[in-house]
């Protein structure tokens, strides 16, 4: 049965994660997120699910908390913003090459350095083309909802699990903090059977199940990135989501995530009334990106412009994407600036349309 | 009167020669060989087996465990 | 007098010791006569006599005893460098009936790895803590330790150890038993027979005490690293009595009242 509240993103996250069956939250304060660890030290997680939840001492720890705690096959997340991810990217790499599954939140604020407690989307480069060392991605959603803040909770455990890889929602301080009105489904039941390849105790009967990264000898070492990279094939092939609004006969598109999607909607709409034949492409994976639906969309476009809270950062992949088809154009805000739909419009007019 | 006899088994190749249980046998059963095994330490052996009373204190303080350890009791 | 038979001695009825058989068949690549050596085998021991074989979760850290997870038959987990600790707690809170060990090295332990140690003894995680302290940073080729003593050569203190410039030797062991809630602090050796014994109860203690769920039980190891002290093993171990010893004193720090 469903269950409708009036929730904070960040709240969403957290009830999300209750109900979706998550064995343990290992955090550490920062804001725009600490509502999320609040919420589940004021829940009777004992009485609701059993649920564990530890604030660490730092980033570093509760990343390597995490790290333990997904070796026994556990559905462990956690939640932080730009300064703490930062922190958290050796203990990312660590997980991903150990091909551990474990769900992260990042509630992006202005950087770079210690930088604003407001919202934005600088993280995009950290988050999908690697923050931490090796060759290795994250799998990254991008809510643009508080309703998607809940439901990709779920959303991303089956995903981290499918993969053995760990996953990212990649949100911002307004979505974290903006209230709207929220579904949940039903709760399931935390996991009882784990994974074969947990360390959960070596039974009789089966070899000792070792959780590492480690290969030093580089045969090996080149074997394992050939098995990660097979991997992150079929997550491309698998797993891209995006959404499109009014683009069947679009001459430009805008590619917008997050909140910059929730703008720009608005600048659709805008557009339209003036007669302009505008669209708007909303990437949901940022990784896997939707390279191939981009290159087909460019074939019809007369212009593109990315808007992102950020210096230009999610323009290089829709460049990939469509590869000199179509001139891509760039509008953004930084420092915690959200951009309004009329400063779009504007902007779009003056790139793609009066010198496109 | 019973008197007990031990003796221990090196395994010569997996020794390091590291001769700590030379400097940890009480009865001083325990030297270095001359030849090397096959990685280039010298080997421990039982010098003076008839020494040997089982303590098994080589062994347990052997850092790479290539020692076993037996003991009987024997009528003098 | 009682004819030396060796082959009526050499009998499987008359055994008194052998490799355990938790023990696994890969050589270790530690130098000879080194502390982590006789402490992994000491480990593999207690584990076999407790039975927990299949109960028991070690963490493994970033150091020479890196590869633990080689000899010791059991679940492991590789941790990145000083997080161990964070690593168990994960474990432990995951799967709070297991028996669960973190294994460290004095760079792991005290330097990169300081707060999550604390904090992990402060939290009081039931598991045990294995800090093998040999005053240096021995992978990485003979560096200077948090444990380093004063007048120590390394190789990033060729003049010796400056406490004016490089600060103490860190005893952490200490102000781990300063917490609450650590539960069992001592600090052992594994030179001597005599050591080793000590030692295997210790880590047998502490292993068993996770049951009663009262705190974290921290053994430090005083070893030495012959080939970074440029030493011959039996001569090394002789400098560590003489030196290491009077500076990180062995015995039990903290002991429960029960």
């Amino acid at each position: 049965m469903e269950e409708i509240k009036l929730m904070k993103g960040n709240e969403a996250v957290a009830e999300a994660a209750i109900r979706a069956g998550c064995d343990g939250y290992f955090g550490y304060p920062i804001t725009p997120q600490s509502e999320v660890m609040e919420y589940l030290t004021a829940e009777n997680l004992e009485e609701r699910s059993g649920m564990i939840i530890l604030q660490a001492e730092s980033e570093v720890a509760a990343i390597n908390m995490i790290y333990g705690a997904a070796g026994c096959g556990k559905k462990v997340m956690c939640s932080s913003s730009g300064p703490g991810i930062s922190l958290m990217q050796e203990g990312l790499s660590y997980i991903a090459g150990a091909e551990l599954p474990c769900l992260l939140v990042n509630v992006e604020r202005g950087g770079p350095g210690l930088g604003t407690i407001q919202p934005s989307q600088s993280d995009y480069f950290q988050a999908v083309k690697g923050g931490g060392h090796g060759d290795y991605k994250l799998i990254t959603l991008a809510p643009a909802s508080v309703q998607e803040m809940a439901d990709f909770v779920s959303l991303g455990f089956d995903i981290a699990f499918k993969y053995r890889n760990p996953v990212m929602i990649l949100s911002d301080g307004a979505i974290g903090q903006m209230m709207e009105k929220v579904k949940f489904s039903k709760p399931i039941p935390r996991m009882v059977n784990l994974p074969k390849w947990a360390a959960t105790g070596k039974k009789p009967g089966r070899k000792k199940n070792l959780i590492t990264s480690l290969y030093l000898q580089p045969q090996d070492m080149e074997k394992h990135n050939l098995k990660l990279q097979n991997k992150y094939r079929e997550v491309e092939k698998k797993e891209v989501r995006f959404e499109k609004y009014l683009c069947n006969d679009a001459d430009y598109l805008i590619v917008a995530f997050g909140t910059c999607a929730r703008v720009s909607q608005k600048t659709v709409q805008l557009g339209r009334e003036k007669g302009l034949k505008i669209g708007l492409l909303r990437p949901i994976t940022l990784y896997p990106f939707p390279y191939n639906e981009l290159n087909n969309m460019a074939n019809s476009l007369k212009g593109i412009i990315s808007v992102e809270m950020n210096a230009g950062q999610m323009i290089e992949d829709v460049k990939l994407s469509v590869n000199g088809k179509v001139n891509v154009e760039y509008y953004g805000r930084m420092g915690g600036m959200i951009p309004t739909p009329e400063e779009v419009l504007e902007v779009l007019e003056n790139k793609l349309i009066k010198n496109g | 009167m019973a008197k007990i006899q031990g003796a221990i088994v090196v395994e010569t190749n997996n020794c390091k020669g590291c001769r700590i249980c030379v400097e940890v046998c009480p009865t001083n059963v325990i030297s270095m060989a001359k030849e090397v095994n096959s990685k280039g330490y010298h080997y421990a052996y039982m010098e003076f087996p008839e020494k040997c009373t089982g303590c098994a204190n080589c062994a347990i303080t052997c850092p790479d465990t290539v020692i076993t350890v037996y003991k009987k009791r024997v009528e003098q | 007098m009682a004819e030396y038979n060796i082959d009526e001695i050499i009998q499987e009825k008359n055994l008194v010791y052998k490799k355990s058989k938790i023990r696994t068949d890969d050589i270790m690549h530690y130098c000879p006569g080194c502390g982590h050596s006789t402490t992994t085998n000491i480990i593999a021991d207690i584990i076999d006599e407790m039975g927990i074989q299949s109960e028991i979760i070690g963490v493994s850290p970033v150091g020479c005893s890196v590869f633990i997870y080689n000899y010791i038959d059991i679940d492991w987990h590789g941790a990145a460098h000083g997080r161990a600790s964070a690593v168990a707690t994960g474990i432990k809170r995951m799967l709070p009936d297991k028996y669960v060990f973190a294994y460290q090295g004095d760079g792991d332990l005290a330097a990169i790895g300081t707060a999550e140690t604390i904090h992990v003894c402060n939290r009081g995680e039931n598991i045990t803590i294995i800090f093998v302290n040999n005053g240096i940073y021995g992978m990485t080729g003979g560096q200077m330790a948090p444990t380093t003593i004063e007048k120590m050569v390394t190789t990033t203190c060729p003049h010796g150890r400056d406490i004016k410039t490089m600060g103490n030797p860190l005893k952490i062991t200490e102000l781990i038993a300063d917490l609450p809630g650590s539960y069992y602090v001592t600090r052992q050796a594994v030179n001597t027979p005599a050591n080793v014994r000590k030692t295997k109860k210790a880590i047998r203690f502490a292993f068993e005490s996770q049951k009663k769920k009262k705190g974290t039980s921290f053994i430090e190891i005083v070893s030495s690293c012959n080939s970074n002290w440029r030493m011959p093993p039996v001569e090394a171990n002789k400098w560590m009595e003489e030196n290491m010893f009077p500076f990180y004193p062995l015995g039990d720090i903290k002991v429960p009242k029960e």
